[in-house]
């Protein structure tokens, strides 16, 4: 280590230093006596850029810049689970201040339990997992031990089994050219290099959220990429929340890129409460989170996406399913701005720089269903949140990033007003992932899925179509088959894609459940347009108790009662009957 | 600490707000120095870029007067920093934290960075406690709760400052329901210190004097003077220093709550006019301009005010944020209130017809919101169906407003039966509960909002389940 420059020039995160030795492009160097964390872009001759990601204030012409000699790196290990860090993987947690200061120091190693499942003398590809690691204090689920990709060699020594520290030496091992070196239970990466794996596949998987109109109507393959666009107030960080909370990714990777603080501490709240459906640990103990709030340095938020997709990806080479949430993608993008600002760069459009799209491809590419190095399935899904500037969707960061994902959830001011959550808006989100994704409904107890599907959201389009016409003719003098779309699109608004996430019965939907309300509904909505055909006033369905029962199935009808679907679906059938007999009644007399 | 570095016939080159000097003195980045032009006047500034031969002052204030000759720095050899005390209480300062009510100096306690610092996410509380402010669209629709940065979005000519006035004085937490919370802050709450308690900081930026004597009188009247701070940059004050006076406001603010232990609301008004200083102090350094001129860190910056709301674990008091931001041309899509909207924890919307149609306080209801609210209210907290009426009136209100629009088309004679309840209760909604002309508590306000849904048959009533429909619906209609 330890190529010395010293400061030229310094202006807010920016600085300039005369090196005395070799620098290279991208190079982590630490400032000054507090040692603050940044990062070389740009070399021009003896004199090296160095963007700060911490508070410069009291710097001056002469302090010294170390470098580092290698690209901005993060410690991955055994260590992240449970865990919350700021922008640059060093742990916000026991600082001993209120406050988050400059010259936060990496993460201290932890111990954990070592237990070894190689031998002496056994050949180790890079990426292969040679043991595990489980917490000494409790059995929290054990983590497997990856050699480091790039490394790989003859397994000379292996240390015993028991309590080691995350950074001491576990193998030996002899490289292909005699040289031997050490390997720990964690090791550093570059965070803006993607983790090699052997091969990408396809995308005909869910990523269960648990929330309807996700799973059932725009749904998210593992390893897909989604993209939550929303004004101020849309619900875009509650949904984000929703999904860490119930998704069944095996760890959570929560980045809170310049969003606030409040709602981090609610997160850090409420998460080790929750129990996860499936394990039945809490929901903390598969989370890592990285929290960038917006007043904590700028340019440290342009690097935690970044370091967010490096930890997912970590966790993904140990054969694990991993959702990223990244809150938001658009202050990850103000921030690559500011910065490009300084360097007084070319604008683009909307004043952001020229790189920008390649710089969302980049990051959302890195999500992906793949065969790891040590040839186990693992996965990262990417979620991340856009804050368009006054909720205008054809703004730069929405149009690059829709070039990118697979999912587009669009969240809708009109919904979001009415406290209509999620308020994603039916119309204006897609999916590309629903061909093979339909398959594996099909194949899961929902025969009629892509049929269901596109039933119901041609009523919500008939609907917007006949509410514009309603404006204007009024909606009694509508023929009664165009009232029965309004009355039965409503229903499917009220009864499946509203779905309160404070509700204990009805925050998280099985996809069995999923599948039951969406086989009553289209019932119902068969049953009504044959009634409605026979004569029934279409004003009279949303009286039926049925209706209403149906309304609220999914906050009354909790998880352990699936049976009770069965129930409702019998009392609908005769409802129906009753209309009809009673209209027969009727016509008799 | 107080270093008297002086550096003299310095400046080579003034340029709008900026003065560079040869570097006579050994200063570091972001110290703040005084700049003494020939007039005698002294003006605060800052360094803001540092090379070996040269160094660029950002002068807070007006730099006309100013020349190159006869221009003394005073280096201060450290970043500007407020001496607070409890004695800031009862005292108005000017927008840089200097006394200007004739009284002495405040004796100091503490030295402060007016920049504050960031909180660790860790060490924040999550806040629950639930305020009371007697205004029903805000504590049963949109309910405020301690720790919370809630701005009010109005505009030019809406009674805004009325409001903010209202709930300074009205502001109360509901102490029946406050023993969770206060296990958890370990602080006892009596109803003799709840007043000592409670402190107000009052940030005027860019005020015109009628609106920083409309407050300072209010205060006054009610008694709660003695337990105010007033900054006051008034509009005919400099504009630069206008960036200066919430960093001030704030350290008071923290200082009284994080080492008072006092629970404070911090009123900053007109955060519009400050981002417009900011525009300008950006545009006169030759920035890249963002959206409709304003720089493109106008966010960062204001959620390094924002954000120093909050409750801090282990600390007794709490620190609530009443920001009050006109919207240019009353939209809501100006980068001003739309990236406040997306700092702050919701906003509440005044609204210019409800103004025009009398009606008092003209909240807008739709478009506000309270991210905190599902914190703050429901069983532990306020009522156990508070969430589930705010939800039916929210989605009752929501449907009027869009029959509304039908009627205008179809006139109302051409609704179907059900439209016309919609029509007639969104009418009530706002005479009944959004009129009010004097302050309720919440049960007075769900006691309205029940009675005006009875209007409604229940199968409308989908976000209210049936137990509840049954308590306050049926049984109350015979």
């Amino acid at each position: 280590m330890s190529t010395i420059a010293r400061i030229r020039w310094i202006s807010g995160p920016v600085l300039r230093a005369v090196t005395e030795g070799v620098f290279q492009m991208r190079e982590a160097v630490e400032v000054g006596e507090t040692r603050l964390l940044g990062e070389v872009i740009r070399i021009e001759g003896e004199e090296i850029v160095v963007q700060v990601y911490e508070d410069t204030t009291g710097l001056k012409p002469g302090v010294e810049v170390h470098g580092s000699g290698r690209p901005l790196s993060v410690p991955l290990g055994p260590g992240l689970l449970g865990n919350i860090f700021d922008g640059l993987l060093r742990p916000l947690a026991g600082t001993g201040s209120p406050y988050v200061l400059p010259g936060l120091r990496a993460a201290p190693p932890l111990s954990f339990v070592f237990t070894p499942t190689v031998k002496p003398g056994k050949r180790l590809e890079s990426g292969a997992v040679f043991g595990t690691a489980g917490a000494a204090a409790n059995e929290a689920r054990s983590q497997k031990l990856l050699i480091p990709p790039n490394q790989g060699g003859e397994v000379i020594q292996v240390a015993a089994a028991g309590s080691v520290d995350e950074d001491a030496p576990l193998l030996t091992l002899r490289g292909a050219e005699g040289k031997e070196y050490t390997v720990a239970m964690r090791h550093d990466w570059p965070v803006r290099a993607p983790r090699p794996v052997i091969e990408h596949l396809a995308n005909d998987k869910p990523l269960l959220t648990g929330q309807r109109i996700v799973d059932s109507i725009f749904p998210v393959a593992l390893g897909g990429r989604a993209a939550i666009p929303g004004g101020f107030g849309t619900g875009k960080t509650i949904l984000l929340e929703t999904l860490a909370k119930w998704c069944t990714a095996d760890v959570i990777v929560y980045v809170g890129c310049g969003e606030r603080g409040n709602e981090i501490s609610g997160v850090l709240e409420e998460f080790p409460e929750l129990e996860d459906a499936r394990s039945g640990r809490k929901l903390m103990e598969r989370t890592v989170i990285i929290a960038n709030t917006s007043n904590m340095p700028v340019s440290a938020r342009e690097a935690s996406i970044y370091t967010g997709v490096t930890v997912a990806e970590y966790f993904r080479d140990q054969g694990l399913h991993v959702a990223l949430m990244a809150d938001s993608t658009s202050r990850w993008a103000e921030a690559l701005r500011e910065v490009s600002g300084r360097l007084g760069e070319l604008p683009g459009e909307g004043a952001y720089p020229a790189y920008l799209s390649s710089r969302l491809a980049e990051f959302y590419e890195r999500a992906g269903r793949v065969t790891t190095l040590s040839r186990a399935e693992g996965s990262v899904t990417i979620m991340g949140s856009i804050s368009p500037p006054s909720g205008d969707f054809s703004e730069p960061v929405t149009s690059h990033t829709k070039r990118y994902i697979r999912s587009f959830w669009a969240l809708d001011v009109k919904r979001a007003q009415a406290r209509f959550y999620p308020a994603i808006h039916p119309l204006q989100s897609y999916s590309e992932d629903v061909g093979p994704l339909g398959a594996w409904w099909q194949a899961t107890g929902n025969a009629r899925w892509p049929e269901l599907r596109r039933r119901f959201l041609t009523l919500l389009e008939d609907q917007a179509r006949l509410d514009r016409m309603a404006r204007i003719i009024g909606k009694d003098a509508m023929p009664p088959r165009q009232q029965v779309v309004l009355a039965c699109a409503e229903l499917v608004n009220e009864a499946f894609l509203r779905q309160s996430a404070y509700s204990p019965s009805d925050r998280y939907c099985s996809p069995e459940r999923q599948t039951a309300m969406m086989k009553l509904l289209a019932r119902f909505i068969e049953q009504a347009e044959a009634a409605v055909a026979e004569g029934m006033d279409p004003g009279a369905l949303a009286r039926l108790p049925v209706y209403r029962k149906l309304v609220r199935m999914g906050e009354d009808l909790p998880e352990e009662a699936l049976e009770k679907y069965e129930q409702l679906a019998t009392e609908l059938e005769q409802a129906f009957t009753r209309v009809s007999k009673a209209d027969a009644h009727a016509a008799d007399r | 600490m107080r270093t008297q570095l002086i550096a003299e016939s310095a400046a080579t080159r003034l340029e709008g707000p900026l003065l560079f000097l040869k570097r006579t003195v050994e200063a570091a980045l972001n110290e703040a120095v005084e700049v003494i032009g020939v007039d005698g006047r002294a003006r605060l500034g800052r360094v803001a870029t540092l090379d070996e031969q040269h160094m660029v002052i950002e002068v807070l204030e007006s730099t006309s007067g100013l020349a190159l000759a006869q221009t003394r720095v005073r280096f201060f050899g450290e970043p500007l920093h407020f001496a607070v005390g409890p004695g800031v209480l009862g005292r108005v300062f000017n927008g840089v934290g200097q006394a200007i009510d004739g009284g002495p100096p405040i004796a100091a306690v503490r030295r402060l960075r007016i920049e504050g610092l960031p909180m660790n996410p860790v060490e924040r509380n999550t806040p629950r406690d639930f305020i009371e402010t007697g205004i029903s669209t805000i504590d049963l629709m949109n309910s405020l709760v301690r720790g919370q940065k809630l701005p009010l979005f109005s505009g030019g000519g809406l009674p805004h400052d009325r409001m903010a006035a209202q709930i300074a004085i009205n502001a109360h937490l509901r102490r029946a329901e406050t023993h969770e919370s206060r296990e958890r802050q370990n602080a006892e709450i009596t109803p003799g210190e709840h007043a000592e308690q409670f402190a107000i900081v009052f940030a005027g930026i860019g005020l015109p004097y009628e609106s920083a004597d409309y407050f300072r009188r209010t205060l006054e009247e009610s008694g709660a003077l003695t337990r105010t701070a007033l900054f006051l940059n008034l509009a005919s004050d400099s504009s630069t220093q206008r960036l200066l006076t919430p960093r001030f406001a704030l350290t008071a603010a923290e200082y009284l709550a994080f080492m008072e232990g006092k629970h404070v609301l911090a009123i900053l008004t007109n955060m519009t006019n400050y981002c417009e200083s900011l525009r300008e102090v950006s545009s006169s350094h030759g920035e890249i301009p963002s959206r409709k001129g304003y720089p493109g860190y106008l966010y960062s910056d204001l959620a390094t005010l924002y954000e120093r709301a909050g409750c801090l674990r282990g600390h007794a008091g709490t620190l609530t944020q009443l920001p009050i931001l006109t919207m240019p041309a009353d939209d809501i899509g100006h980068p001003i209130p739309d990236l406040s909207g997306y700092i702050t924890e919701g906003q509440i919307v005044i609204d210019r017809e409800l103004d025009r149609r009398g009606i008092y306080p003209p909240v807008k209801v739709l478009p506000s919101l309270s991210r905190l609210m599902k914190d703050g209210t429901g069983e532990k907290y306020t009522h156990p169906d508070h969430p589930a009426l705010a939800s039916q009136l929210f989605a009752a209100y929501a449907r009027a407003a869009q029959v509304r629009i039908l009627a205008g088309v179809v006139g109302e004679e051409g609704l179907a039966e059900a439209d016309r309840q919609y029509l007639e209760f969104g009418r009530e909604f706002e005479e009944q509960l959004v009129n009010q002309a004097e302050a309720r508590s919440l049960e007075d306000s769900m006691a309205i909002g029940w009675r005006i849904l009875r209007a409604f048959p229940p199968s409308e009533l989908t976000r209210l389940s049936d137990a509840q429909i049954r308590a306050h619906i049926t049984e109350k209609n015979v």
